[in-house]
């Protein structure tokens, strides 16, 4: 079995992903996978989506060389996806453009998602805005207290932002939030799952909207480095940009593929994120999956100075892609991250993401052991705006 | 023949319908649960279903939410629940038990182990609310090789196509969900219940129990005029959070009975 021919016809990952949810969400599954087999081919649904990822979201994004951080590295080649260049700054847009573009052909009028960062739920609000649909986003109330920058451009381009307040307050507990509202709501509500996570066919789908970032690189990448990367480095939290990034370099032979996990404040102190790292297979959220979770099987509330990366699973093809050792997982401390954020301020005029920061440290870590004709790339799935404030917060400034 | 085919069967000769009372095992406080089990059934409960706690419960309300995260506080996982049906088992032998709850704590324990330590402890059946029929295959012949009935969730949206395929896995009964949404929520709707029967009849000849949404006992007698069964969760544990301390059991059975008197009536 090949392992980008993935998944089987019930979503099946080798023994990941599947369809884990409750009796009353099967219909709305199946409508969605039957609707989204018939549009994945359709040429007219594909040259509307391509026009504007063009147009609208600005695509291709450039791979741009770091080379005045690279030398200072003193080893391998950093190349970066700019994926902070996107319309609404992250990767985040490809997924529910697409996604919202299904949801008017499925006749749903109104839009749910969930959101950690709060960049899925504004490139939610976003698409929502522009084809008048009704949206509600749900993020944990912890969420809304640390990207309250974030909320107030979801309420700005006219969603209604539903603070979670149970269960730890963060991404997973939005993610239970969501789909109560969808399965009250399933005649006239469409949900955007944000991630490679979820019931099949979510995974199957959201990489396919995201593996536009990859199929970009293997084009870019021989006309601005002369070949493809020896290794393509993404962070890791549901895993949707990695998984963009990924597919595409699956079959081409020699591309290492590391996905870097958050590992909050160290893996030995229990705060962190890293469910492929530290965490063992089990069910949440629709799918079976590396999760993080104790003894009795009841998942455990994570910490990662990212909150797009504080999620207990991770995607069933993340899953499958460690078994099958054709991706390693690795993991990057909120310390590296924050160096790593500073680093790339100072040396390439370029404000990441905390989520990318986990990235670049990898990139940072690797790169000076390696000869100065190797090549990184490093997907920067997002830009860093949303992030001043825990960054102040982190240097003891109060704005 | 299982304890919950006999339970059945006795009251259909009986022209009696059952109720089905949900608890939240280790909700209030893990004293509680046992003595609670006892006090439903002399309230009138035919057959138990007992919440197993979980972190993320994705199909339930704010009630039954609330009522898992009281049982988390007190670090309730499955070793516990399968403990406190053992000491209910030890003075009732013969009230049905099922436990309910979500696939990843069985998982943790590993489905075999499980499904031998249910067995031991009297647990006569199980409904996982996130194992659709299509991913428990392995699972539903391990409850069957322990004489344990799985127990399906129906639907609102599910078609007779859908019906057929969830009753041949099935056994015990088949709970159908009378409401799009979660446990607990208030709009059920009659009309839609008496008009799904009849096409999950059609598929099996297991009794068929209705729930989500059944919060008085005027609505539990027009729910029983289709089904064979009527399972109350989240308003018997709104009782109990109204409850003033030590009073739960007592103000949990009160409820029920008001039920089963609205049922037993002519």
């Amino acid at each position: 079995m090949k392992v980008h021919d993935l998944p089987d016809s019930h979503g099946h990952f080798g023994p990941y992903g599947g369809i884990f949810v409750a009796e009353t969400l099967i219909e709305a599954l199946d409508e969605l996978r039957i609707a989204y087999e018939k549009y994945r081919s359709d040429p007219e649904f594909i040259a509307e989506f391509r026009y504007d990822l063009k147009h609208y979201v600005g695509r291709p994004s450039p791979v741009y060389h770091c080379k005045r951080w690279s030398g200072l590295l003193g080893g391998a080649q950093i190349y970066l996806k700019r994926e902070d260049l996107n319309h609404t700054g992250a990767h985040k847009i490809n997924n529910t453009l697409g996604q919202a573009m299904l949801a008017r052909r499925m006749g749903k009028p109104r839009i749910i998602a969930e959101t950690g960062a709060g960049m899925h739920g504004v490139a939610t609000a976003t698409v929502a805005a522009r084809y008048g649909l009704e949206c509600v986003v749900y993020m944990g109330s912890e969420d809304v207290r640390r990207q309250a920058a974030n909320v107030h451009r979801m309420k700005i381009l006219g969603a209604s932002v539903v603070p979670v307040e149970s269960g730890s307050k963060t991404l997973k507990d939005a993610l239970n939030e969501a789909m109560r509202d969808w399965v009250t709501n399933i005649h006239n509500t469409y949900y955007i799952i944000g991630t490679v996570a979820g019931p099949h066919p979510y995974p199957m789908m959201v990489r396919d909207f995201q593996s536009v970032i990859g199929e970009e690189c293997l084009l870019q990448m021989p006309e601005l480095a002369g070949r493809q990367p020896d290794a393509v480095i993404a962070c890791v939290g549901g895993g949707s940009n990695a998984m963009g990034i990924f597919h595409p370099y699956i079959p081409v032979d020699g591309v290492r593929l590391i996905g870097v996990e958050a590992a909050g404040l160290g893996l030995a102190s229990g705060k962190h994120a890293a469910s492929l790292t530290a965490g063992r297979p089990g069910v949440l959220h629709g799918n079976r999956t590396y999760l993080l979770q104790d003894a009795n099987g009841q998942i455990i509330e994570t910490h990662s100075i990212s909150a797009g990366l504080d999620y207990p699973g991770v995607g069933p093809e993340h899953a499958w892609l460690k078994d099958t050792g054709r991706a390693e997982y690795v993991t990057i401390t909120d310390d590296e991250a924050l160096k790593a954020f500073h680093d790339l301020c100072h040396f390439e005029g370029i404000i990441p993401a905390l989520e990318s920061s986990h990235a670049l440290a990898h990139a940072a870590k690797i790169a000076p052991a390696m000869s100065k004709d190797k090549v990184l790339l490093v997907n920067l799935s997002g830009r860093g705006d949303k992030d001043m404030h825990t960054v102040a917060e982190k240097s003891g400034i109060h704005f | 023949m299982s304890r919950i085919q006999a339970a059945f069967e006795q009251l259909a000769k009986n022209r009696r319908k059952a109720l089905i009372p949900f608890v939240t095992a280790g909700d209030p406080e893990p004293e509680t649960t046992v003595s609670l089990m006892h006090g439903l059934v002399e309230a009138g409960a035919d057959v138990i279903e007992l919440g197993v706690p979980f972190s993320d419960p994705m199909a339930d309300g704010p009630v039954i939410q609330r009522a898992s995260d009281r049982a988390l506080r007190h670090g309730v996982g499955l070793h516990q629940v399968l403990a406190f049906v053992r000491e209910f088992r030890a003075t009732d032998q013969a009230t049905p038990v099922v436990l309910m709850g979500y696939a990843n704590p069985i998982e943790a324990m590993g489905a075999a182990r499980f499904a031998a330590e249910a067995q031991q402890a009297g647990v006569d059946g199980v409904l996982v609310v996130d194992y659709p029929p299509e991913e428990c295959e392995s699972f539903a012949d391990l409850m069957r090789g322990h004489g344990m009935d799985l127990i399906f969730l129906l639907a609102p949206t599910s078609s007779d196509a859908r019906i057929a395929q969830v009753a041949r896995l099935a056994s015990g009964y088949l709970y159908y969900v009378s409401l799009k949404g979660v446990t607990g929520a208030g709009h059920l709707d009659l009309a839609e219940v008496a008009a799904k029967i009849p096409h999950i009849r059609r598929a099996t000849k297991l009794p068929v129990g209705v729930g989500f949404g059944i919060r008085d006992g005027a609505t539990a007698k027009a729910v029983a005029q289709f089904a064979d069964a009527v399972v109350i969760g989240s308003a018997i544990i709104q009782q109990m959070e109204a409850a003033p301390a030590g009073e739960q059991v007592r103000y949990a059975g009160r409820f029920l009975q008001g039920i089963r008197a609205a049922l037993d009536a002519k």
